[in-house]
Parts: C-alpha cells; sequence; structure tokens
C-alpha cells in the first residue's frame, strides 16, 4: 500500500487527515450482560454522541421510536442498532450486530451481542474477536445469572479487559451506596476469572451520563466516563513475539513452476532465508520468496496474507502449518480443551463431529467429559452431556494429529469449532488446554499374522453385516438364518447381539443418548477384532442414530462394511412384540423406547434394504445371502 | 511495505482479512462464484481477489446480473475491465422480465423483485454455484451489520436471519448439504471511508460516474435522476438540465440519485463525505420503501 503522506496530487492538510485516519488505531469490543440491561440502547448513545448519526437516519430514527422509551432528544437509541424485524417486534436482541464508529483518537468496532440465554452462542461469536468487554448491569437489579456466565465465557476465551457500566444509574437516584455494592460484588465474582484490568462506570445510556464526558449527576465517581476511557486503554497483544505459525490456507500453483503457500501469518514474523519446518513431517525448508502482488517481501509479520514459496518441493497441502525448528507446535491426535456448547442437541461423549481448527477438519470425538461448570458459582459438576449454554471440560481424540497451540499461549492456533456431521451445523467451539501426551506414548504394535492370512486360513472373507431396525423388526432371526447357512458351509461368522452385549460387556451402560453411543462405539470395536480375526460378524442392533451408524463405519475401518436395514413398520413390529416390550413402553414402563418415545432415523444409503412387513424372514435371509455371500 | 512496521495499519489489517476470506472461498467450495456490481465496493472486491491469487488467475468467475438499465458507462467499464483483467464474466439477465418489458419506471418494486432477486436466483441456481461473494459492508445498512462473513443460505437462496451459524474467530464454517449455498462477504469489517481511502491508496480504477462532471438530470420529488437514454419515461413539464453532480452509489439508473457535488478527484470526494450529514445509501430509492425492507429482500434472495 502506498504511503498516503508521500503522495504529490493532495494538499499536505488532506494527506495529513487521511493519513491520521487510516493510521487510527482498531478497537474491537462488545456489549454484553443480561436482557434489557440496556446493550442496544449504550451503543445506539455512543454512535448518536459521537455525531456518526446522520440527517436521514435520524429522521427515520425519530419517526420509529414514537410509543417507545425515549432519552431527553426523543430517540429509541436501541432501534439504531436491532435490525432485523424479529428484533423490533420483540423488543430484544438476536444476533450480533457489527456497529463501526470513530473518534478523534480511534477508530470501533462493537460487536451488540444478544443478552437472551436462547443466544449465548452469538455473545461467543462477539466475544471470539474482541480486544475488551463492557459488561452491562442494570443498577436496579444487580449481577444476574447471565451477567456471569457472559463473564465466565469472556475469561474463556480470553478477553482480557472489562469495562463494567452499572447502567440505569438515573433510576436509582444516582445512588453511590448501589453502585460501590454491585462492583465490590462483580470483582469478588470476576477474580477467578483473571482479567487483566477491570473497571466500573456508573451510566444512563439513556440520559447520557458518564458516556462522553463526566456526570453531574454523580459528583462521586471519579474515574473516567466511558468513551474517554476505551479511546485510550491499552489492549495491544504483541502477536509477532510469539513463535512463527503459519497455517497453509491455499496452494497456489500459477504455472509449472510457481509453487507457492498461501495463508496468513498467526503469529510470529517470517524472513527470506528463514528454515522452516512442516510441523506435521519435520521436514525442513528455506523460504526463498515472499510474494504479494504489489512486490516480494523480505518479511511477514502477524496479520499479513501472503504466499511463501519454499527452495525445495516438499508435500505441503492445506491445513499443514508451517513454524520455525526449536518452538513447533503441538502435534497430537488427544487433547484436552473447554467447550462451550451452542446448539440444542447436547454434547455428546463418544459421538464423532468434526473439528475444525485453522484450515484444518479432522473427524473428531469428545472421549471424556470430565465436568462442566456452574456459571454461578463457578463450581464443577458433574454431567453425562453438555447441553446448550453450559461449558465442559473434556478430552477429545482426533482421527489423525493436528498441530496447534494451547489457547492460553496463542489464541490464533488453539481454538477450534465442532460441525455436526449430518446437518452441518456449527455444534460448539472449544479452547485446547494442552495435548495429551500419551497419544504420543502409545503406537500401534504390528504382528506377522494378520488379517489376511487369517482369512486365507479360514477361506472366507471376513466382513461386518450391520442389521439396522427397530425392535421386533426381525434383524435378529435372520441374522440366525444367515449364520446357520454360513455355519453349514463350513465358514466361520459370529452374531453380537444387541441384547446379548448388553447383560455382559455393555452391562454399565443404559438407555441415554450418551449410553447409547458408547453402546455402538464398543460394539463396534469388538466386531473389529472379530473381522480381523477374519470372521463373517453379524451384528444385530437397533442402532437408531445415523451419527453412531456412521461412527461404526468409520470405526472398523479398511474392513468390508454393510448396512442392513430391515424395513418393517412399526405396526407390525409393535403387533409381533416378540419380547412384549412395546406393550411395555405404551404403558410407559419404559423410556428411551425406541419408535414409541425415542426417534428412529432410517438409513439414507442403506446397503440393502430389506422389507421385513412384505417378507418372512427366510425370504430375507435368501434375498441377503445371495445378494452378499454367493 | 517497509520491514520496520511491526504492525498492520488498519487498512492493511483489512486487507490482510478479506484476502484470507477470499482464498477459504477458493479452497473450500467447489463451485464458487463471485458477484460483480460495477461500483466502487465490486472494484475493491476485485482488486482484493487479484491480490488473493495471484500470481495465479482468480479461480473463479465473476457474475454480474445486469437488469438492463445500469448506467452506460458502468457497462463500458464493465468490459473493459473483464479484458484488462482477463476474466471469466457471466452476464445474466432475466429473459422473462426483458419479455414482459418490466422496468422501473412503470413497475416500482416489482422491478427489483424481477430483474434483481429473481434473476440473481436464477442466475445463481442454473451455475449450481456453492458460495458466491458479494461486496456487502455491515456499516451499509441495519440488516447488514447482522450479516455473518460466511452466510448460510437455505436451497431456495434464502436468509434465516434467526439461525445464522456461530462465527468465531476466522474459524468459519463452510460445510453445506446438497443444494445449499453461502454468501460471503470479505468486506464485512470495511467501511465507506475505508473503501475510499484504499481506492486512493491503491490505485483501483472505478467507474468515471463517482466523480463529479456536468450530466443532464431531472429533479423528481427531491432527487436528482440522471437521463442516460432514450428510454427515460418523462413525466409532465420534466425537461433535463444540464447540472455538475456525481453519485455516491451506483445502480440503475432510474433508481438512483445523484449528488449535486464538485469533487472530481479522489481526496476531494473523501473530504466532501467526511462533511456530508446523509448516508450513502439515502439515494438508494429501493431502500426505503418499508421499514425492514432490506431483511425482507434478504430472506427472499437478495444479496
Amino acid at each position: 500500500m502506498t504511503n498516503l503522506l508521500n503522495r504529490d496530487d493532495i494538499s499536505p492538510d488532506t494527506a495529513l487527515w487521511l493519513e491520521q485516519q487510516t493510521s487510527k488505531g482498531l478497537l474491537r469490543f462488545l456489549t454484553c450482560g443480561s436482557v434489557d440491561d440496556g446493550k442496544s440502547t449504550l451503543i445506539g448513545r455512543l454512535l448518536y454522541d459521537s455525531q456518526l448519526i446522520l440527517d436521514d437516519q435520524l429522521a427515520s430514527l425519530k419517526k420509529e421510536s414514537r410509543n417507545r422509551t425515549t432519552g431527553d432528544e426523543g430517540i429509541d437509541f436501541s432501534l439504531l442498532v436491532d435490525g432485523l424485524a424479529a428484533e423490533r417486534e420483540q423488543g430484544i436482541t438476536i444476533d450480533v450486530a457489527y456497529r463501526f464508529f470513530s473518534t478523534d483518537k480511534r477508530k470501533f468496532i462493537v460487536a451488540d451481542t444478544p443478552g437472551h440465554e436462547q443466544y449465548t452462542r452469538n455473545m461467543a461469536t462477539g466475544a471470539s474477536n474482541a480486544d475488551l468487554a463492557v459488561v452491562l448491569v442494570d443498577a436496579r437489579k444487580g449481577l444476574l445469572t447471565q451477567t456471569r456466565r457472559h463473564s465466565f465465557i469472556l475469561s474463556l476465551i480470553g478477553v482480557r479487559h472489562v469495562v463494567l457500566v452499572i447502567n440505569k444509574i438515573d433510576l436509582v437516584d444516582y445512588d453511590q451506596e448501589v453502585f460501590d455494592r454491585i462492583e465490590s460484588e462483580y470483582r469478588s465474582f470476576a477474580e477467578r476469572l483473571g482479567f487483566d484490568t477491570l473497571v466500573a462506570i456508573p451510566v444512563s445510556s439513556l440520559k447520557g451520563d458518564n458516556i462522553v464526558s463526566a456526570s453531574p449527576n454523580t459528583p462521586w465517581y471519579s474515574g473516567s466516563p466511558l468513551v474517554p476511557y476505551l479511546e485510550t486503554i491499552d489492549v495491544s497483544v504483541d502477536h509477532s513475539g510469539l513463535p512463527l505459525r503459519f497455517p497453509v490456507q491455499w496452494v497456489n500453483r500459477a504455472s509449472l513452476d510457481f509453487r507457492g503457500l498461501s495463508g496468513t501469518v498467526a503469529s510470529g514474523t517470517v524472513k527470506v532465508g528463514d528454515e522452516v519446518l512442516v510441523a506435521s513431517s519435520r521436514k525442513p525448508a528455506i523460504v526463498s520468496r515472499i510474494v504479494t502482488m504489489d512486490s516480494d517481501l523480505p518479511e511477514a509479520i502477524t496479520g499479513q496474507a501472503v504466499t511463501l514459496v519454499l527452495d525445495r518441493e516438499l508435500d505441503i497441502s492445506r491445513g499443514d502449518m508451517l513454524t520455525h525448528p526449536g518452538s513447533t507446535p503441538e502435534y497430537s491426535n488427544q487433547m484436552q480443551a473447554r467447550l462451550v456448547w451452542m446448539h440444542e442437541e447436547p454434547a455428546h461423549p463418544g459421538r464423532s463431529y468434526l473439528l475444525k481448527i485453522g484450515s484444518q477438519v479432522v473427524p473428531a470425538t469428545i472421549t471424556n467429559l470430565k465436568h462442566c461448570t456452574n456459571v454461578n458459582t463457578l463450581e464443577k459438576i458433574p454431567g453425562n452431556n453438555i447441553e446448550l449454554n453450559e461449558v465442559g471440560t473434556v478430552t477429545m481424540a482426533t482421527d489423525k494429529p493436528i498441530a496447534f497451540d494451547s489457547y492460553g499461549a496463542n489464541a490464533n492456533t488453539g481454538g477450534f469449532i465442532l460441525i455436526d456431521r449430518i446437518t452441518n451445523a456449527t455444534l460448539g467451539a472449544g479452547v485446547i488446554d494442552f495435548g495429551l501426551r500419551r497419544a504420543q506414548n502409545l503406537t500401534y504394535q504390528s504382528f506377522d499374522v494378520n488379517r489376511a492370512v487369517r482369512a486365507k486360513l479360514k477361506g472366507q472373507e471376513p466382513q461386518i453385516v450391520w442389521f439396522t431396525g427397530l425392535s421386533g423388526s426381525g434383524k435378529s432371526t435372520i441374522a440366525n438364518l444367515i449364520e446357520k447357512r454360513l455355519t453349514a458351509e463350513g465358514k466361520h461368522a459370529y452374531i453380537l447381539d444387541g441384547d446379548n452385549v448388553r447383560h455382559g460387556l455393555n452391562r454399565d451402560l443404559g438407555f441415554t443418548d450418551t449410553d447409547r453411543i458408547e453402546n455402538i462405539r464398543r460394539v463396534s470395536e469388538v466386531a473389529k477384532l472379530m473381522g480381523d480375526a477374519g470372521l463373517i460378524v453379524l451384528v444385530s442392533f437397533i442402532s437408531p442414530f445415523r451419527n453412531e451408524r456412521r461412527l461404526a463405519r468409520e470405526i472398523v475401518g479398511d474392513l468390508k462394511f454393510i448396512e442392513a436395514y430391515v424395513d418393517t413398520p412399526l405396526e407390525d413390529c409393535e403387533a409381533r412384540d416378540p419380547k412384549g416390550l412395546y406393550a411395555k413402553a405404551r404403558r410407559g414402563e419404559i423410556k428411551n423406547f425406541t419408535g414409541i418415545s425415542s426417534p428412529f432415523e432410517p438409513p439414507e444409503h442403506a446397503d440393502i434394504v430389506l422389507h421385513g412387513g412384505e417378507k418372512s424372514p427366510e425370504d430375507l435371509a435368501e434375498e441377503l445371502y445371495a445378494r452378499i455371500f454367493s | 511495505m517497509s520491514a520496520s512496521i511491526s504492525r498492520l495499519s488498519n487498512l492493511q489489517a483489512l486487507e490482510a482479512e478479506s484476502i484470507e476470506i477470499f482464498r477459504e472461498v477458493a479452497s473450500a467450495f467447489e463451485r464458487p462464484v463471485m458477484m460483480y456490481s460495477v461500483g466502487k465496493d465490486s472494484s475493491v472486491l476485485l482488486h482484493l481477489a487479484r491480490k488473493a491469487f495471484y500470481p495465479s488467475r482468480i479461480p473463479f468467475p465473476l457474475l454480474h446480473v445486469d437488469t438492463t438499465w445500469k448506467f452506460r458507462e458502468m457497462i463500458a467499464f464493465r468490459d473493459r475491465t473483464a479484458v484488462e483483467y482477463d476474466l471469466d464474466l457471466i452476464v445474466h439477465t432475466n429473459a422473462d422480465g426483458v419479455r414482459d418489458k418490466i422496468n422501473p419506471f412503470d413497475h416500482g418494486a416489482a422491478y427489483t423483485d424481477i430483474m434483481k432477486t429473481a434473476a440473481l436466483r436464477q442466475a445463481l441456481t442454473s451455475g449450481q454455484y456453492d458460495a458466491a461473494i458479494g461486496g456487502a459492508r455491515r456499516d451499509e445498512e441495519k440488516s447488514r451489520a447482522k450479516e455473518r462473513i460466511f452466510s448460510h443460505r437455505n436451497a431456495q437462496h434464502a436468509w434465516d436471519p434467526k439461525n445464522q451459524r456461530p462465527e468465531l474467530w476466522h474459524t468459519f464454517n463452510t460445510r453445506l448439504n446438497p443444494g445449499e449455498s453461502m454468501r460471503v462477504f470479505p468486506l464485512s469489517n470495511w467501511t465507506e471511508l475505508d473503501i475510499w481511502t484504499y481506492i486512493y491508496a491503491e490505485n483501483i480504477p472505478i467507474v468515471p460516474l463517482y466523480f463529479a462532471a456536468k450530466r443532464p438530470v431531472v429533479e423528481r420529488s427531491g432527487t436528482l435522476i440522471m437521463v442516460d437514454d432514450e428510454r427515460f419515461v418523462f413525466e409532465k413539464g420534466e425537461k433535463p438540465k444540464d447540472k455538475v453532480v456525481r453519485f455516491r452509489t451506483l445502480g440503475c439508473y432510474p433508481l438512483t440519485g445523484a449528488i449535486q457535488s464538485d469533487a472530481a478527484t479522489l481526496p476531494e470526494i473523501i473530504m466532501e463525505m467526511q462533511a456530508s450529514r446523509t448516508s450513502e445509501r439515502e439515494g438508494r430509492l429501493i431502500d426505503s420503501d418499508q421499514s425492514g425492507s432490506m431483511e425482507k429482500k434478504k430472506q427472499e434472495g437478495y444479496f
């Protein structure tokens, strides 16, 4: 980018003004706190007092403000930010709004985040790119659960600076005692959250007290008003002092002679001539060029988007990370992390998710939920899964190792999101505490007698036939017929039956979602071992959820896996009711019974569909046999 | 950029962020497309795209939804730009609308629905694009302030503002189910001033209509409308007068108000904009027909 001061086509005054505008520092902050604490009103007031509301906007604002709670100027400031129709209808903020304003000293991007508990995920979104948080409290109500929850999430995401705005101070007659009480209560709560700075300011957003200048209504308050404070607080973090992290985002193959690695320097500095290492393979190379469209650079600093050319061809693709030797990131497939859950469907240990960290995307599972955290008391509480808006401390395992840092050491390489593998929704966000060393100490033992040898000995192809379908659909009956036939032919098969396994291996498991997932995980591992031993494994499990059937397929890996859906109508299964379970479920004696009080997700792409309502088990077994074994 | 800089300036940081977004789109999607509306934001968007992939060509096509009512200078600029930068430019017009002679003089809001929103949906569907990059900024309008950078759309191209994906750090969830698509906004965090300053700092070519010049206009309910071709429908007593005017935003010429201004250079434009007491979109007639109307249009698939 050219230096504006060196341009000769403008007057020195204009050049200076432009230079000041473009070199102004930027503060990104968010406002948070409970519903109705006045966040949107505060931002509207900031924009208004900074004279950033233009005439046409002001005119339409005044029109829309009729019949609303308005300040002395006749304006409902919240209307400036609550831009969605649904927000105006309900008078609440649903999603983050990003607003821009600037003063002579600084530019600001403020994320106005929702207070409503249902939309806590949007608050976390706003916090993830913020340097500072303005936490609002209604002076009449004091600290609420959401005040604490938001503060806890701020500390988790790593927002280091907090301004506690005790708002609506006009409604408690500018009472210093109220202010002091709330401030001291908040300080004692926030002590354990470890913020770098914390100040409290008494404010009326509606009336404008202590926003841009000290209010005569609070002579007892000697601190800075809000805007001057935001203009001057130092929030700088020197990422350039951190070790180099260069995640490869895109491989640039402009021609046969040009292969560049495009990405943004996440931390540190990289220079031409530097030796760099690939985090996964540990292979070294020298940086020969740093390419940009303007010109080649001698060095690239944190935040710059560049294209690196190396002196030799290495196998590097999107998702790899370049670092300097001696300061490499962790590279592991197991880690401890804290998760903020953002979806109605809770987090289940054992279920497979997609984890995205930087440009790396890998399947991952929660291996252990150590505890959740009570947002009011910050106490650790046990839990089986993490519900919407809860925070849990977990261990995670990824399908292959990933490069990362602990979030505390480097926020740019330690935060990740979890994505649902079927709906693709973003379910949660996580910050990595540390990698677990045991991943590196466990190596897979290789033996000389392998699956192929065992299979040859038995004269068969080991495989897994996974029967899924409602209780009473005929899975076990068909499996039994198949096993009899295979055995008669001298083949070696084994049936893993849901009920039977629950009597032994899985007798500690119940029927909650979390336990069902673990049930499937263990059975998949057993099926894999049996397949490895050369057997034909017939798994007869209701396995109602797509996610777990996908998990099973992934666990067994390169073994042949056939998903056979026994599609028998619920009425037929219920009429048969071989174990009397439907009758019990209808009487309410069994909770979480598939088909009655718990859903069955039919396979979308089963390898074989057997219509249990239309044909006899013998015919279906014949059909299956013909398709798989003959 | 000198080696002594240890932190990026605001504009440099915005540039880097936008480049990162472009690269993420190129990496994560099968069939991306970039919306090219020929305005100043589009010019910046194009410049950033060239930077993101340099020395490669931009690895996706550009799409211009042509209502047939754009300023002639815009079309000329578009075609020159496509040649100069060797772009894959796709121009789409709603043929049904042309057949039915839909025009901004007679058809009001229906014109926008048919020639813009429906045309866009047609083009995106027929191209089977899974990501469409646009130049919208959060500072433009209230519902835009609520947009994610990667904004999910269902199979009907509709936006559900209550159900947006949380977007933490720069970790974007780019995964889609069949039929769904993503709208991507690399300029989300830029302001109008950033755009102008960047155009100036980087010498980015823009349509000359942004600079003041003598142009034939008629005044209609307080707005100056330029008479750009012979299709202009005059109302009773209207006669075009030459005035020194320029445009803050560009769109369809009968719907885009000019402002009286002498600002003929970028520094003059920037200084004038700073002194202005009206917002950028004031001259856009389609934005002000009802409260919440941009949001409504976006739910229907407008960009």
